[in-house]
């Protein structure tokens, strides 16, 4: 705990005598406005959505100099003009809700780029201090940033900071305070303006304008985005101007459809004079460490092989580093846990015992022996995407994503799939067009998740025996080649295979932070936590209610009657009422599939299982079984998120129904060869 | 002075040369996008990795951008030769 801030506090009220003040958080994507935001929030940060866009918002609070701040972290965007969601939220914050103050995070390592988004935020009438990042990145890269002299230039304060060490931001946070104390009267912004030869056009549209605009509005820059091109605005200003008036305006904007060229030009004339003082190449034309790795991460053939290389370790370290853990859990937590609930619940009513020892404690614990692996997972998951590496995984998995449609952003979302479906979905976002986000959800529950691979690692020895490592290689590769033959069938009928266009930044490699990873893995556990508290909590109950009801017999109750009503479709490919219960339940989370078997044949003995599945069944119905819990229809939480993320019910049930023609397609044909074949 | 020389596409420039952009010829969407990234006309920039075939990566102003081979091959750029440069 340092004393400038303290996070285990929020309403210390004799500490915060002065006025609270709201600060947003802009900056570029890879700037690391994050680990900024982390470096000053710590726990004490919030993360939902902003209203009504799937868009993720953090805010966090933390003292400074007396007064509490409300950090509000903007979307990453690369300007304010409405490219993307994350642009318009981040823009009509600043207008609409005025923070006192906005702090732009641009990187040392290429200011050229990232001052772009401070030449759009200066000429906002909100104070800006703008933090200089990544000092130490780009010293590496052989640059050096006079801040002092970018500070004369740009007429706003320039601090440096190095987001992973605590003096700096007292050193941000002085400044601030600084400021707030004189009232930004030392702000004189040095704002940047069009090309000369589009002047007269600019005062033009202005004028025309300047009466009609909400308050918030300031006429010189929705002019300025009007010749930009951005539609919102563009919406705005029709609806405020009379029809008129609107037209001449058209006129003029139409005439002028390629401005937006001189606008940037503009930014990037007056960024040049912001950074030709300022910005020192003692070394110029040394390699640097980024060149040096891309020469093999990005190479066609080499890339790639680093790639399965990486995904390999990934894989190997979450399974050997987390099934022992998983197993250890299962073992010496829940296990224990059931049994001595059993004891102390032995002169309860029968169905309590039931309920807490087989509903809850069996149901729910058995999800929560997962949290190592997924923690592991996203952890490393984590560190690569923080390094840097993870755009040069998309970057060489391009050509490959081109088949489906899809291009290398689709990649980074699909491959944490196999932690989870659920960020998958979540993580499609990162992609802009919106044909490809759809494919790219469509697509994630194709991808085995950690649950569906244990549920595949505990059955397959049960049919397999030595065989059952190769097996269960075999069935993953299986269903992602289902992935990739479904996508390339999908983009020919629903998108008539549209290319979308390919423009990522590959960041430059640097030290991860451990703290911003921490954070992450922290967030993503809670929620997951979260999720077994509710609804796999909730599932467990109704699965478990519904085995005992109304009788209190497995073989009489309503669960049964459910098996019994889709036992046909089950013999297609070969699976009797209980594999066909025990699938049902997986919708609720897939590893219930074998809490469920487990209940049928009532053995609480996990070896005792497998031995009285592999005698009950034939291999054929095994593989058939493995082959369709691979591909079913999504948990619940995913088709959760997979509606939140798409908003539309239609694009849901597509994909539930794909799911499912897959999975029960594939088993059928699967079975109908193994049993030719005499399995 | 540079000796003028003829404009090709972005998708043509070999690995470790040099040029400005002269015109983007995308959509208007892309094209914006690709303005706030950098890529105004004159702007210079450095081919670092083209198979030719696949995307590719320039660095303009600093950033490394991977581009489609579409996109590339929309952009119109004008060599810079090396002894040109300062």
């Amino acid at each position: 705990m340092t004393t400038y801030y303290d996070h285990s506090t929020f309403h210390q009220d004799f500490l915060t005598k002065e006025k609270d003040i709201t600060i947003a958080l802009a900056g570029q994507p890879n700037m690391g406005k994050s680990t900024l935001f982390n470096l000053f929030t710590g726990l004490n940060q919030h993360v939902g959505n902003w209203t009504g866009k799937t868009v993720e918002k953090r805010e966090g609070i933390f003292q400074s100099h007396h007064r509490n701040v409300h950090l509000i972290d903007l979307p990453g965007t690369y300007s304010l003009t409405a490219n993307s969601p994350e642009e318009v939220i981040a823009r009509e914050y600043i207008l609409q809700e005025k923070p006192d103050l906005v702090i732009a995070v641009v990187s040392a390592a290429n200011l050229e780029r990232s001052l772009y988004l401070v030449s759009e935020l200066i000429a906002l009438p909100i104070p800006l201090i703008v933090a200089l990042n990544m000092v130490d990145v780009a010293k590496m890269e052989g640059i050096e940033v006079n801040a002092a002299v970018l500070e004369a230039a740009l007429g706003v304060p320039v601090v440096p900071v190095v987001a992973t060490h605590a003096h700096s931001a007292r050193n941000l946070l002085n400044v601030i305070e600084e400021n707030i104390q004189n009232n930004f009267s030392n702000l004189k912004p040095n704002i940047p303006e069009i090309r000369a030869d589009h002047r007269e056009v600019l005062q033009e549209i202005k004028l025309l304008i300047q009466d009609f605009l909400p308050a918030v509005y300031p006429a010189y820059w929705t002019a300025t985005k009007l010749l930009e091109g951005d539609s919102e605005i563009e919406n705005l200003v029709k609806k405020c101007l009379p029809p008129e008036q609107w037209k001449t305006v058209a006129a003029i904007l139409k005439e002028h459809d390629d401005s937006y060229l001189a606008i940037a030009s503009g930014r990037y004339d007056w960024i040049g004079r912001m950074i030709r003082a300022a910005v020192h190449r003692p070394r110029a034309g040394q390699i640097s460490v980024t060149d040096q790795l891309d020469r093999w991460n990005t190479h066609p053939v080499i890339g790639l092989v680093i790639l399965a290389a990486v995904l390999g370790l990934v894989f190997w370290l979450t399974f050997t580093i987390g099934a022992p853990l998983q197993d250890w859990l299962d073992s010496a937590l829940i296990a224990p846990l059931g049994k001595w609930a059993g004891t102390q619940l032995v002169d309860a009513p029968m169905w309590l015992n039931g309920l807490i020892v087989d509903g809850i404690i069996g149901g729910v614990g058995a999800v929560l022996t997962f949290l190592p692996i997924i923690i592991i997972f996203f952890a490393i998951f984590g560190l690569l995407e923080d390094v840097g590496y993870m755009a040069r995984a998309a970057y060489v998995m391009d050509n490959f994503m081109h088949w489906m449609g899809l291009h290398g952003k689709s990649f980074l979302p699909l491959f944490l799939g196999f932690g989870c479906n659920v960020p998958a979905v979540m993580g499609a976002r990162v992609i802009e067009s919106y044909p490809a986000r759809i494919l790219t959800i469509l697509l994630a529950p194709l991808i085995p998740c950690t649950a569906r691979m244990a549920v595949v690692a505990f059955l397959a020895p049960a049919f397999f025996g030595k065989q059952a490592g190769l097996v269960t290689w075999g069935l993953i590769l299986f269903s992602l080649a289902i992935l990739v033959i479904s996508g390339v069938i999908l983009n020919r009928i629903l998108f008539k295979g549209e290319r979308t266009a390919f423009i990522m930044e590959l960041p430059l490699y640097h030290v991860p932070n451990l703290r911003s990873t921490a954070l992450l893995v922290w967030q993503r556990s809670l929620s997951f936590i979260r999720k077994a508290g509710t609804l796999i909590l909730m599932m467990s109950l109704v699965v478990w209610a519904l085995s005992v009801l109304p009788g209190g017999d497995l073989e009489t109750s309503y669960l049964a009657h459910i098996g019994n009503l889709f036992a046909p479709i089950g013999k297609w490919m070969g699976l009797d009422w209980r594999l066909t219960v025990a699938l049902l339940t997986s919708f609720f989370a897939k590893e219930n599939s074998i809490a469920t078997l487990g209940v049928l044949f009532s053995s609480s003995e996990e070896s005792g299982l497998t031995q009285t599945l592999a005698a009950t069944y034939s291999t054929a119905t095994g593989l058939s079984f493995l082959v369709v819990s691979l591909l079913f229809i999504p948990c619940a939480a995913t088709v959760a998120v997979i509606y939140q993320e798409t908003g539309s019910w239609k694009w849901t049930l597509l994909n539930i129904l794909l799911m499912l023609v897959l999975s029960i397609g594939t088993a059928s044909g699967v079975y109908t060869l193994a049993t030719l074949i005499g399995l | 002075m540079p000796i003028p020389l003829k404009t090709i596409s972005l998708s043509e420039l070999p690995a470790g040369e040099h040029a400005c952009v002269i015109s983007l010829g995308l959509g208007r969407g892309i094209s914006a996008r690709l303005t706030t990234l950098g890529f105004t006309p004159g702007a210079e920039l450095t081919m670092i990795q083209n198979y030719g075939h696949g995307p590719l990566v320039v660095t303009i102003r600093d950033t490394r951008i991977a581009l489609g081979r579409r996109e590339a091959q929309s952009i119109l750029i004008q060599r810079i030769p090396n002894d040109h440069l300062l």
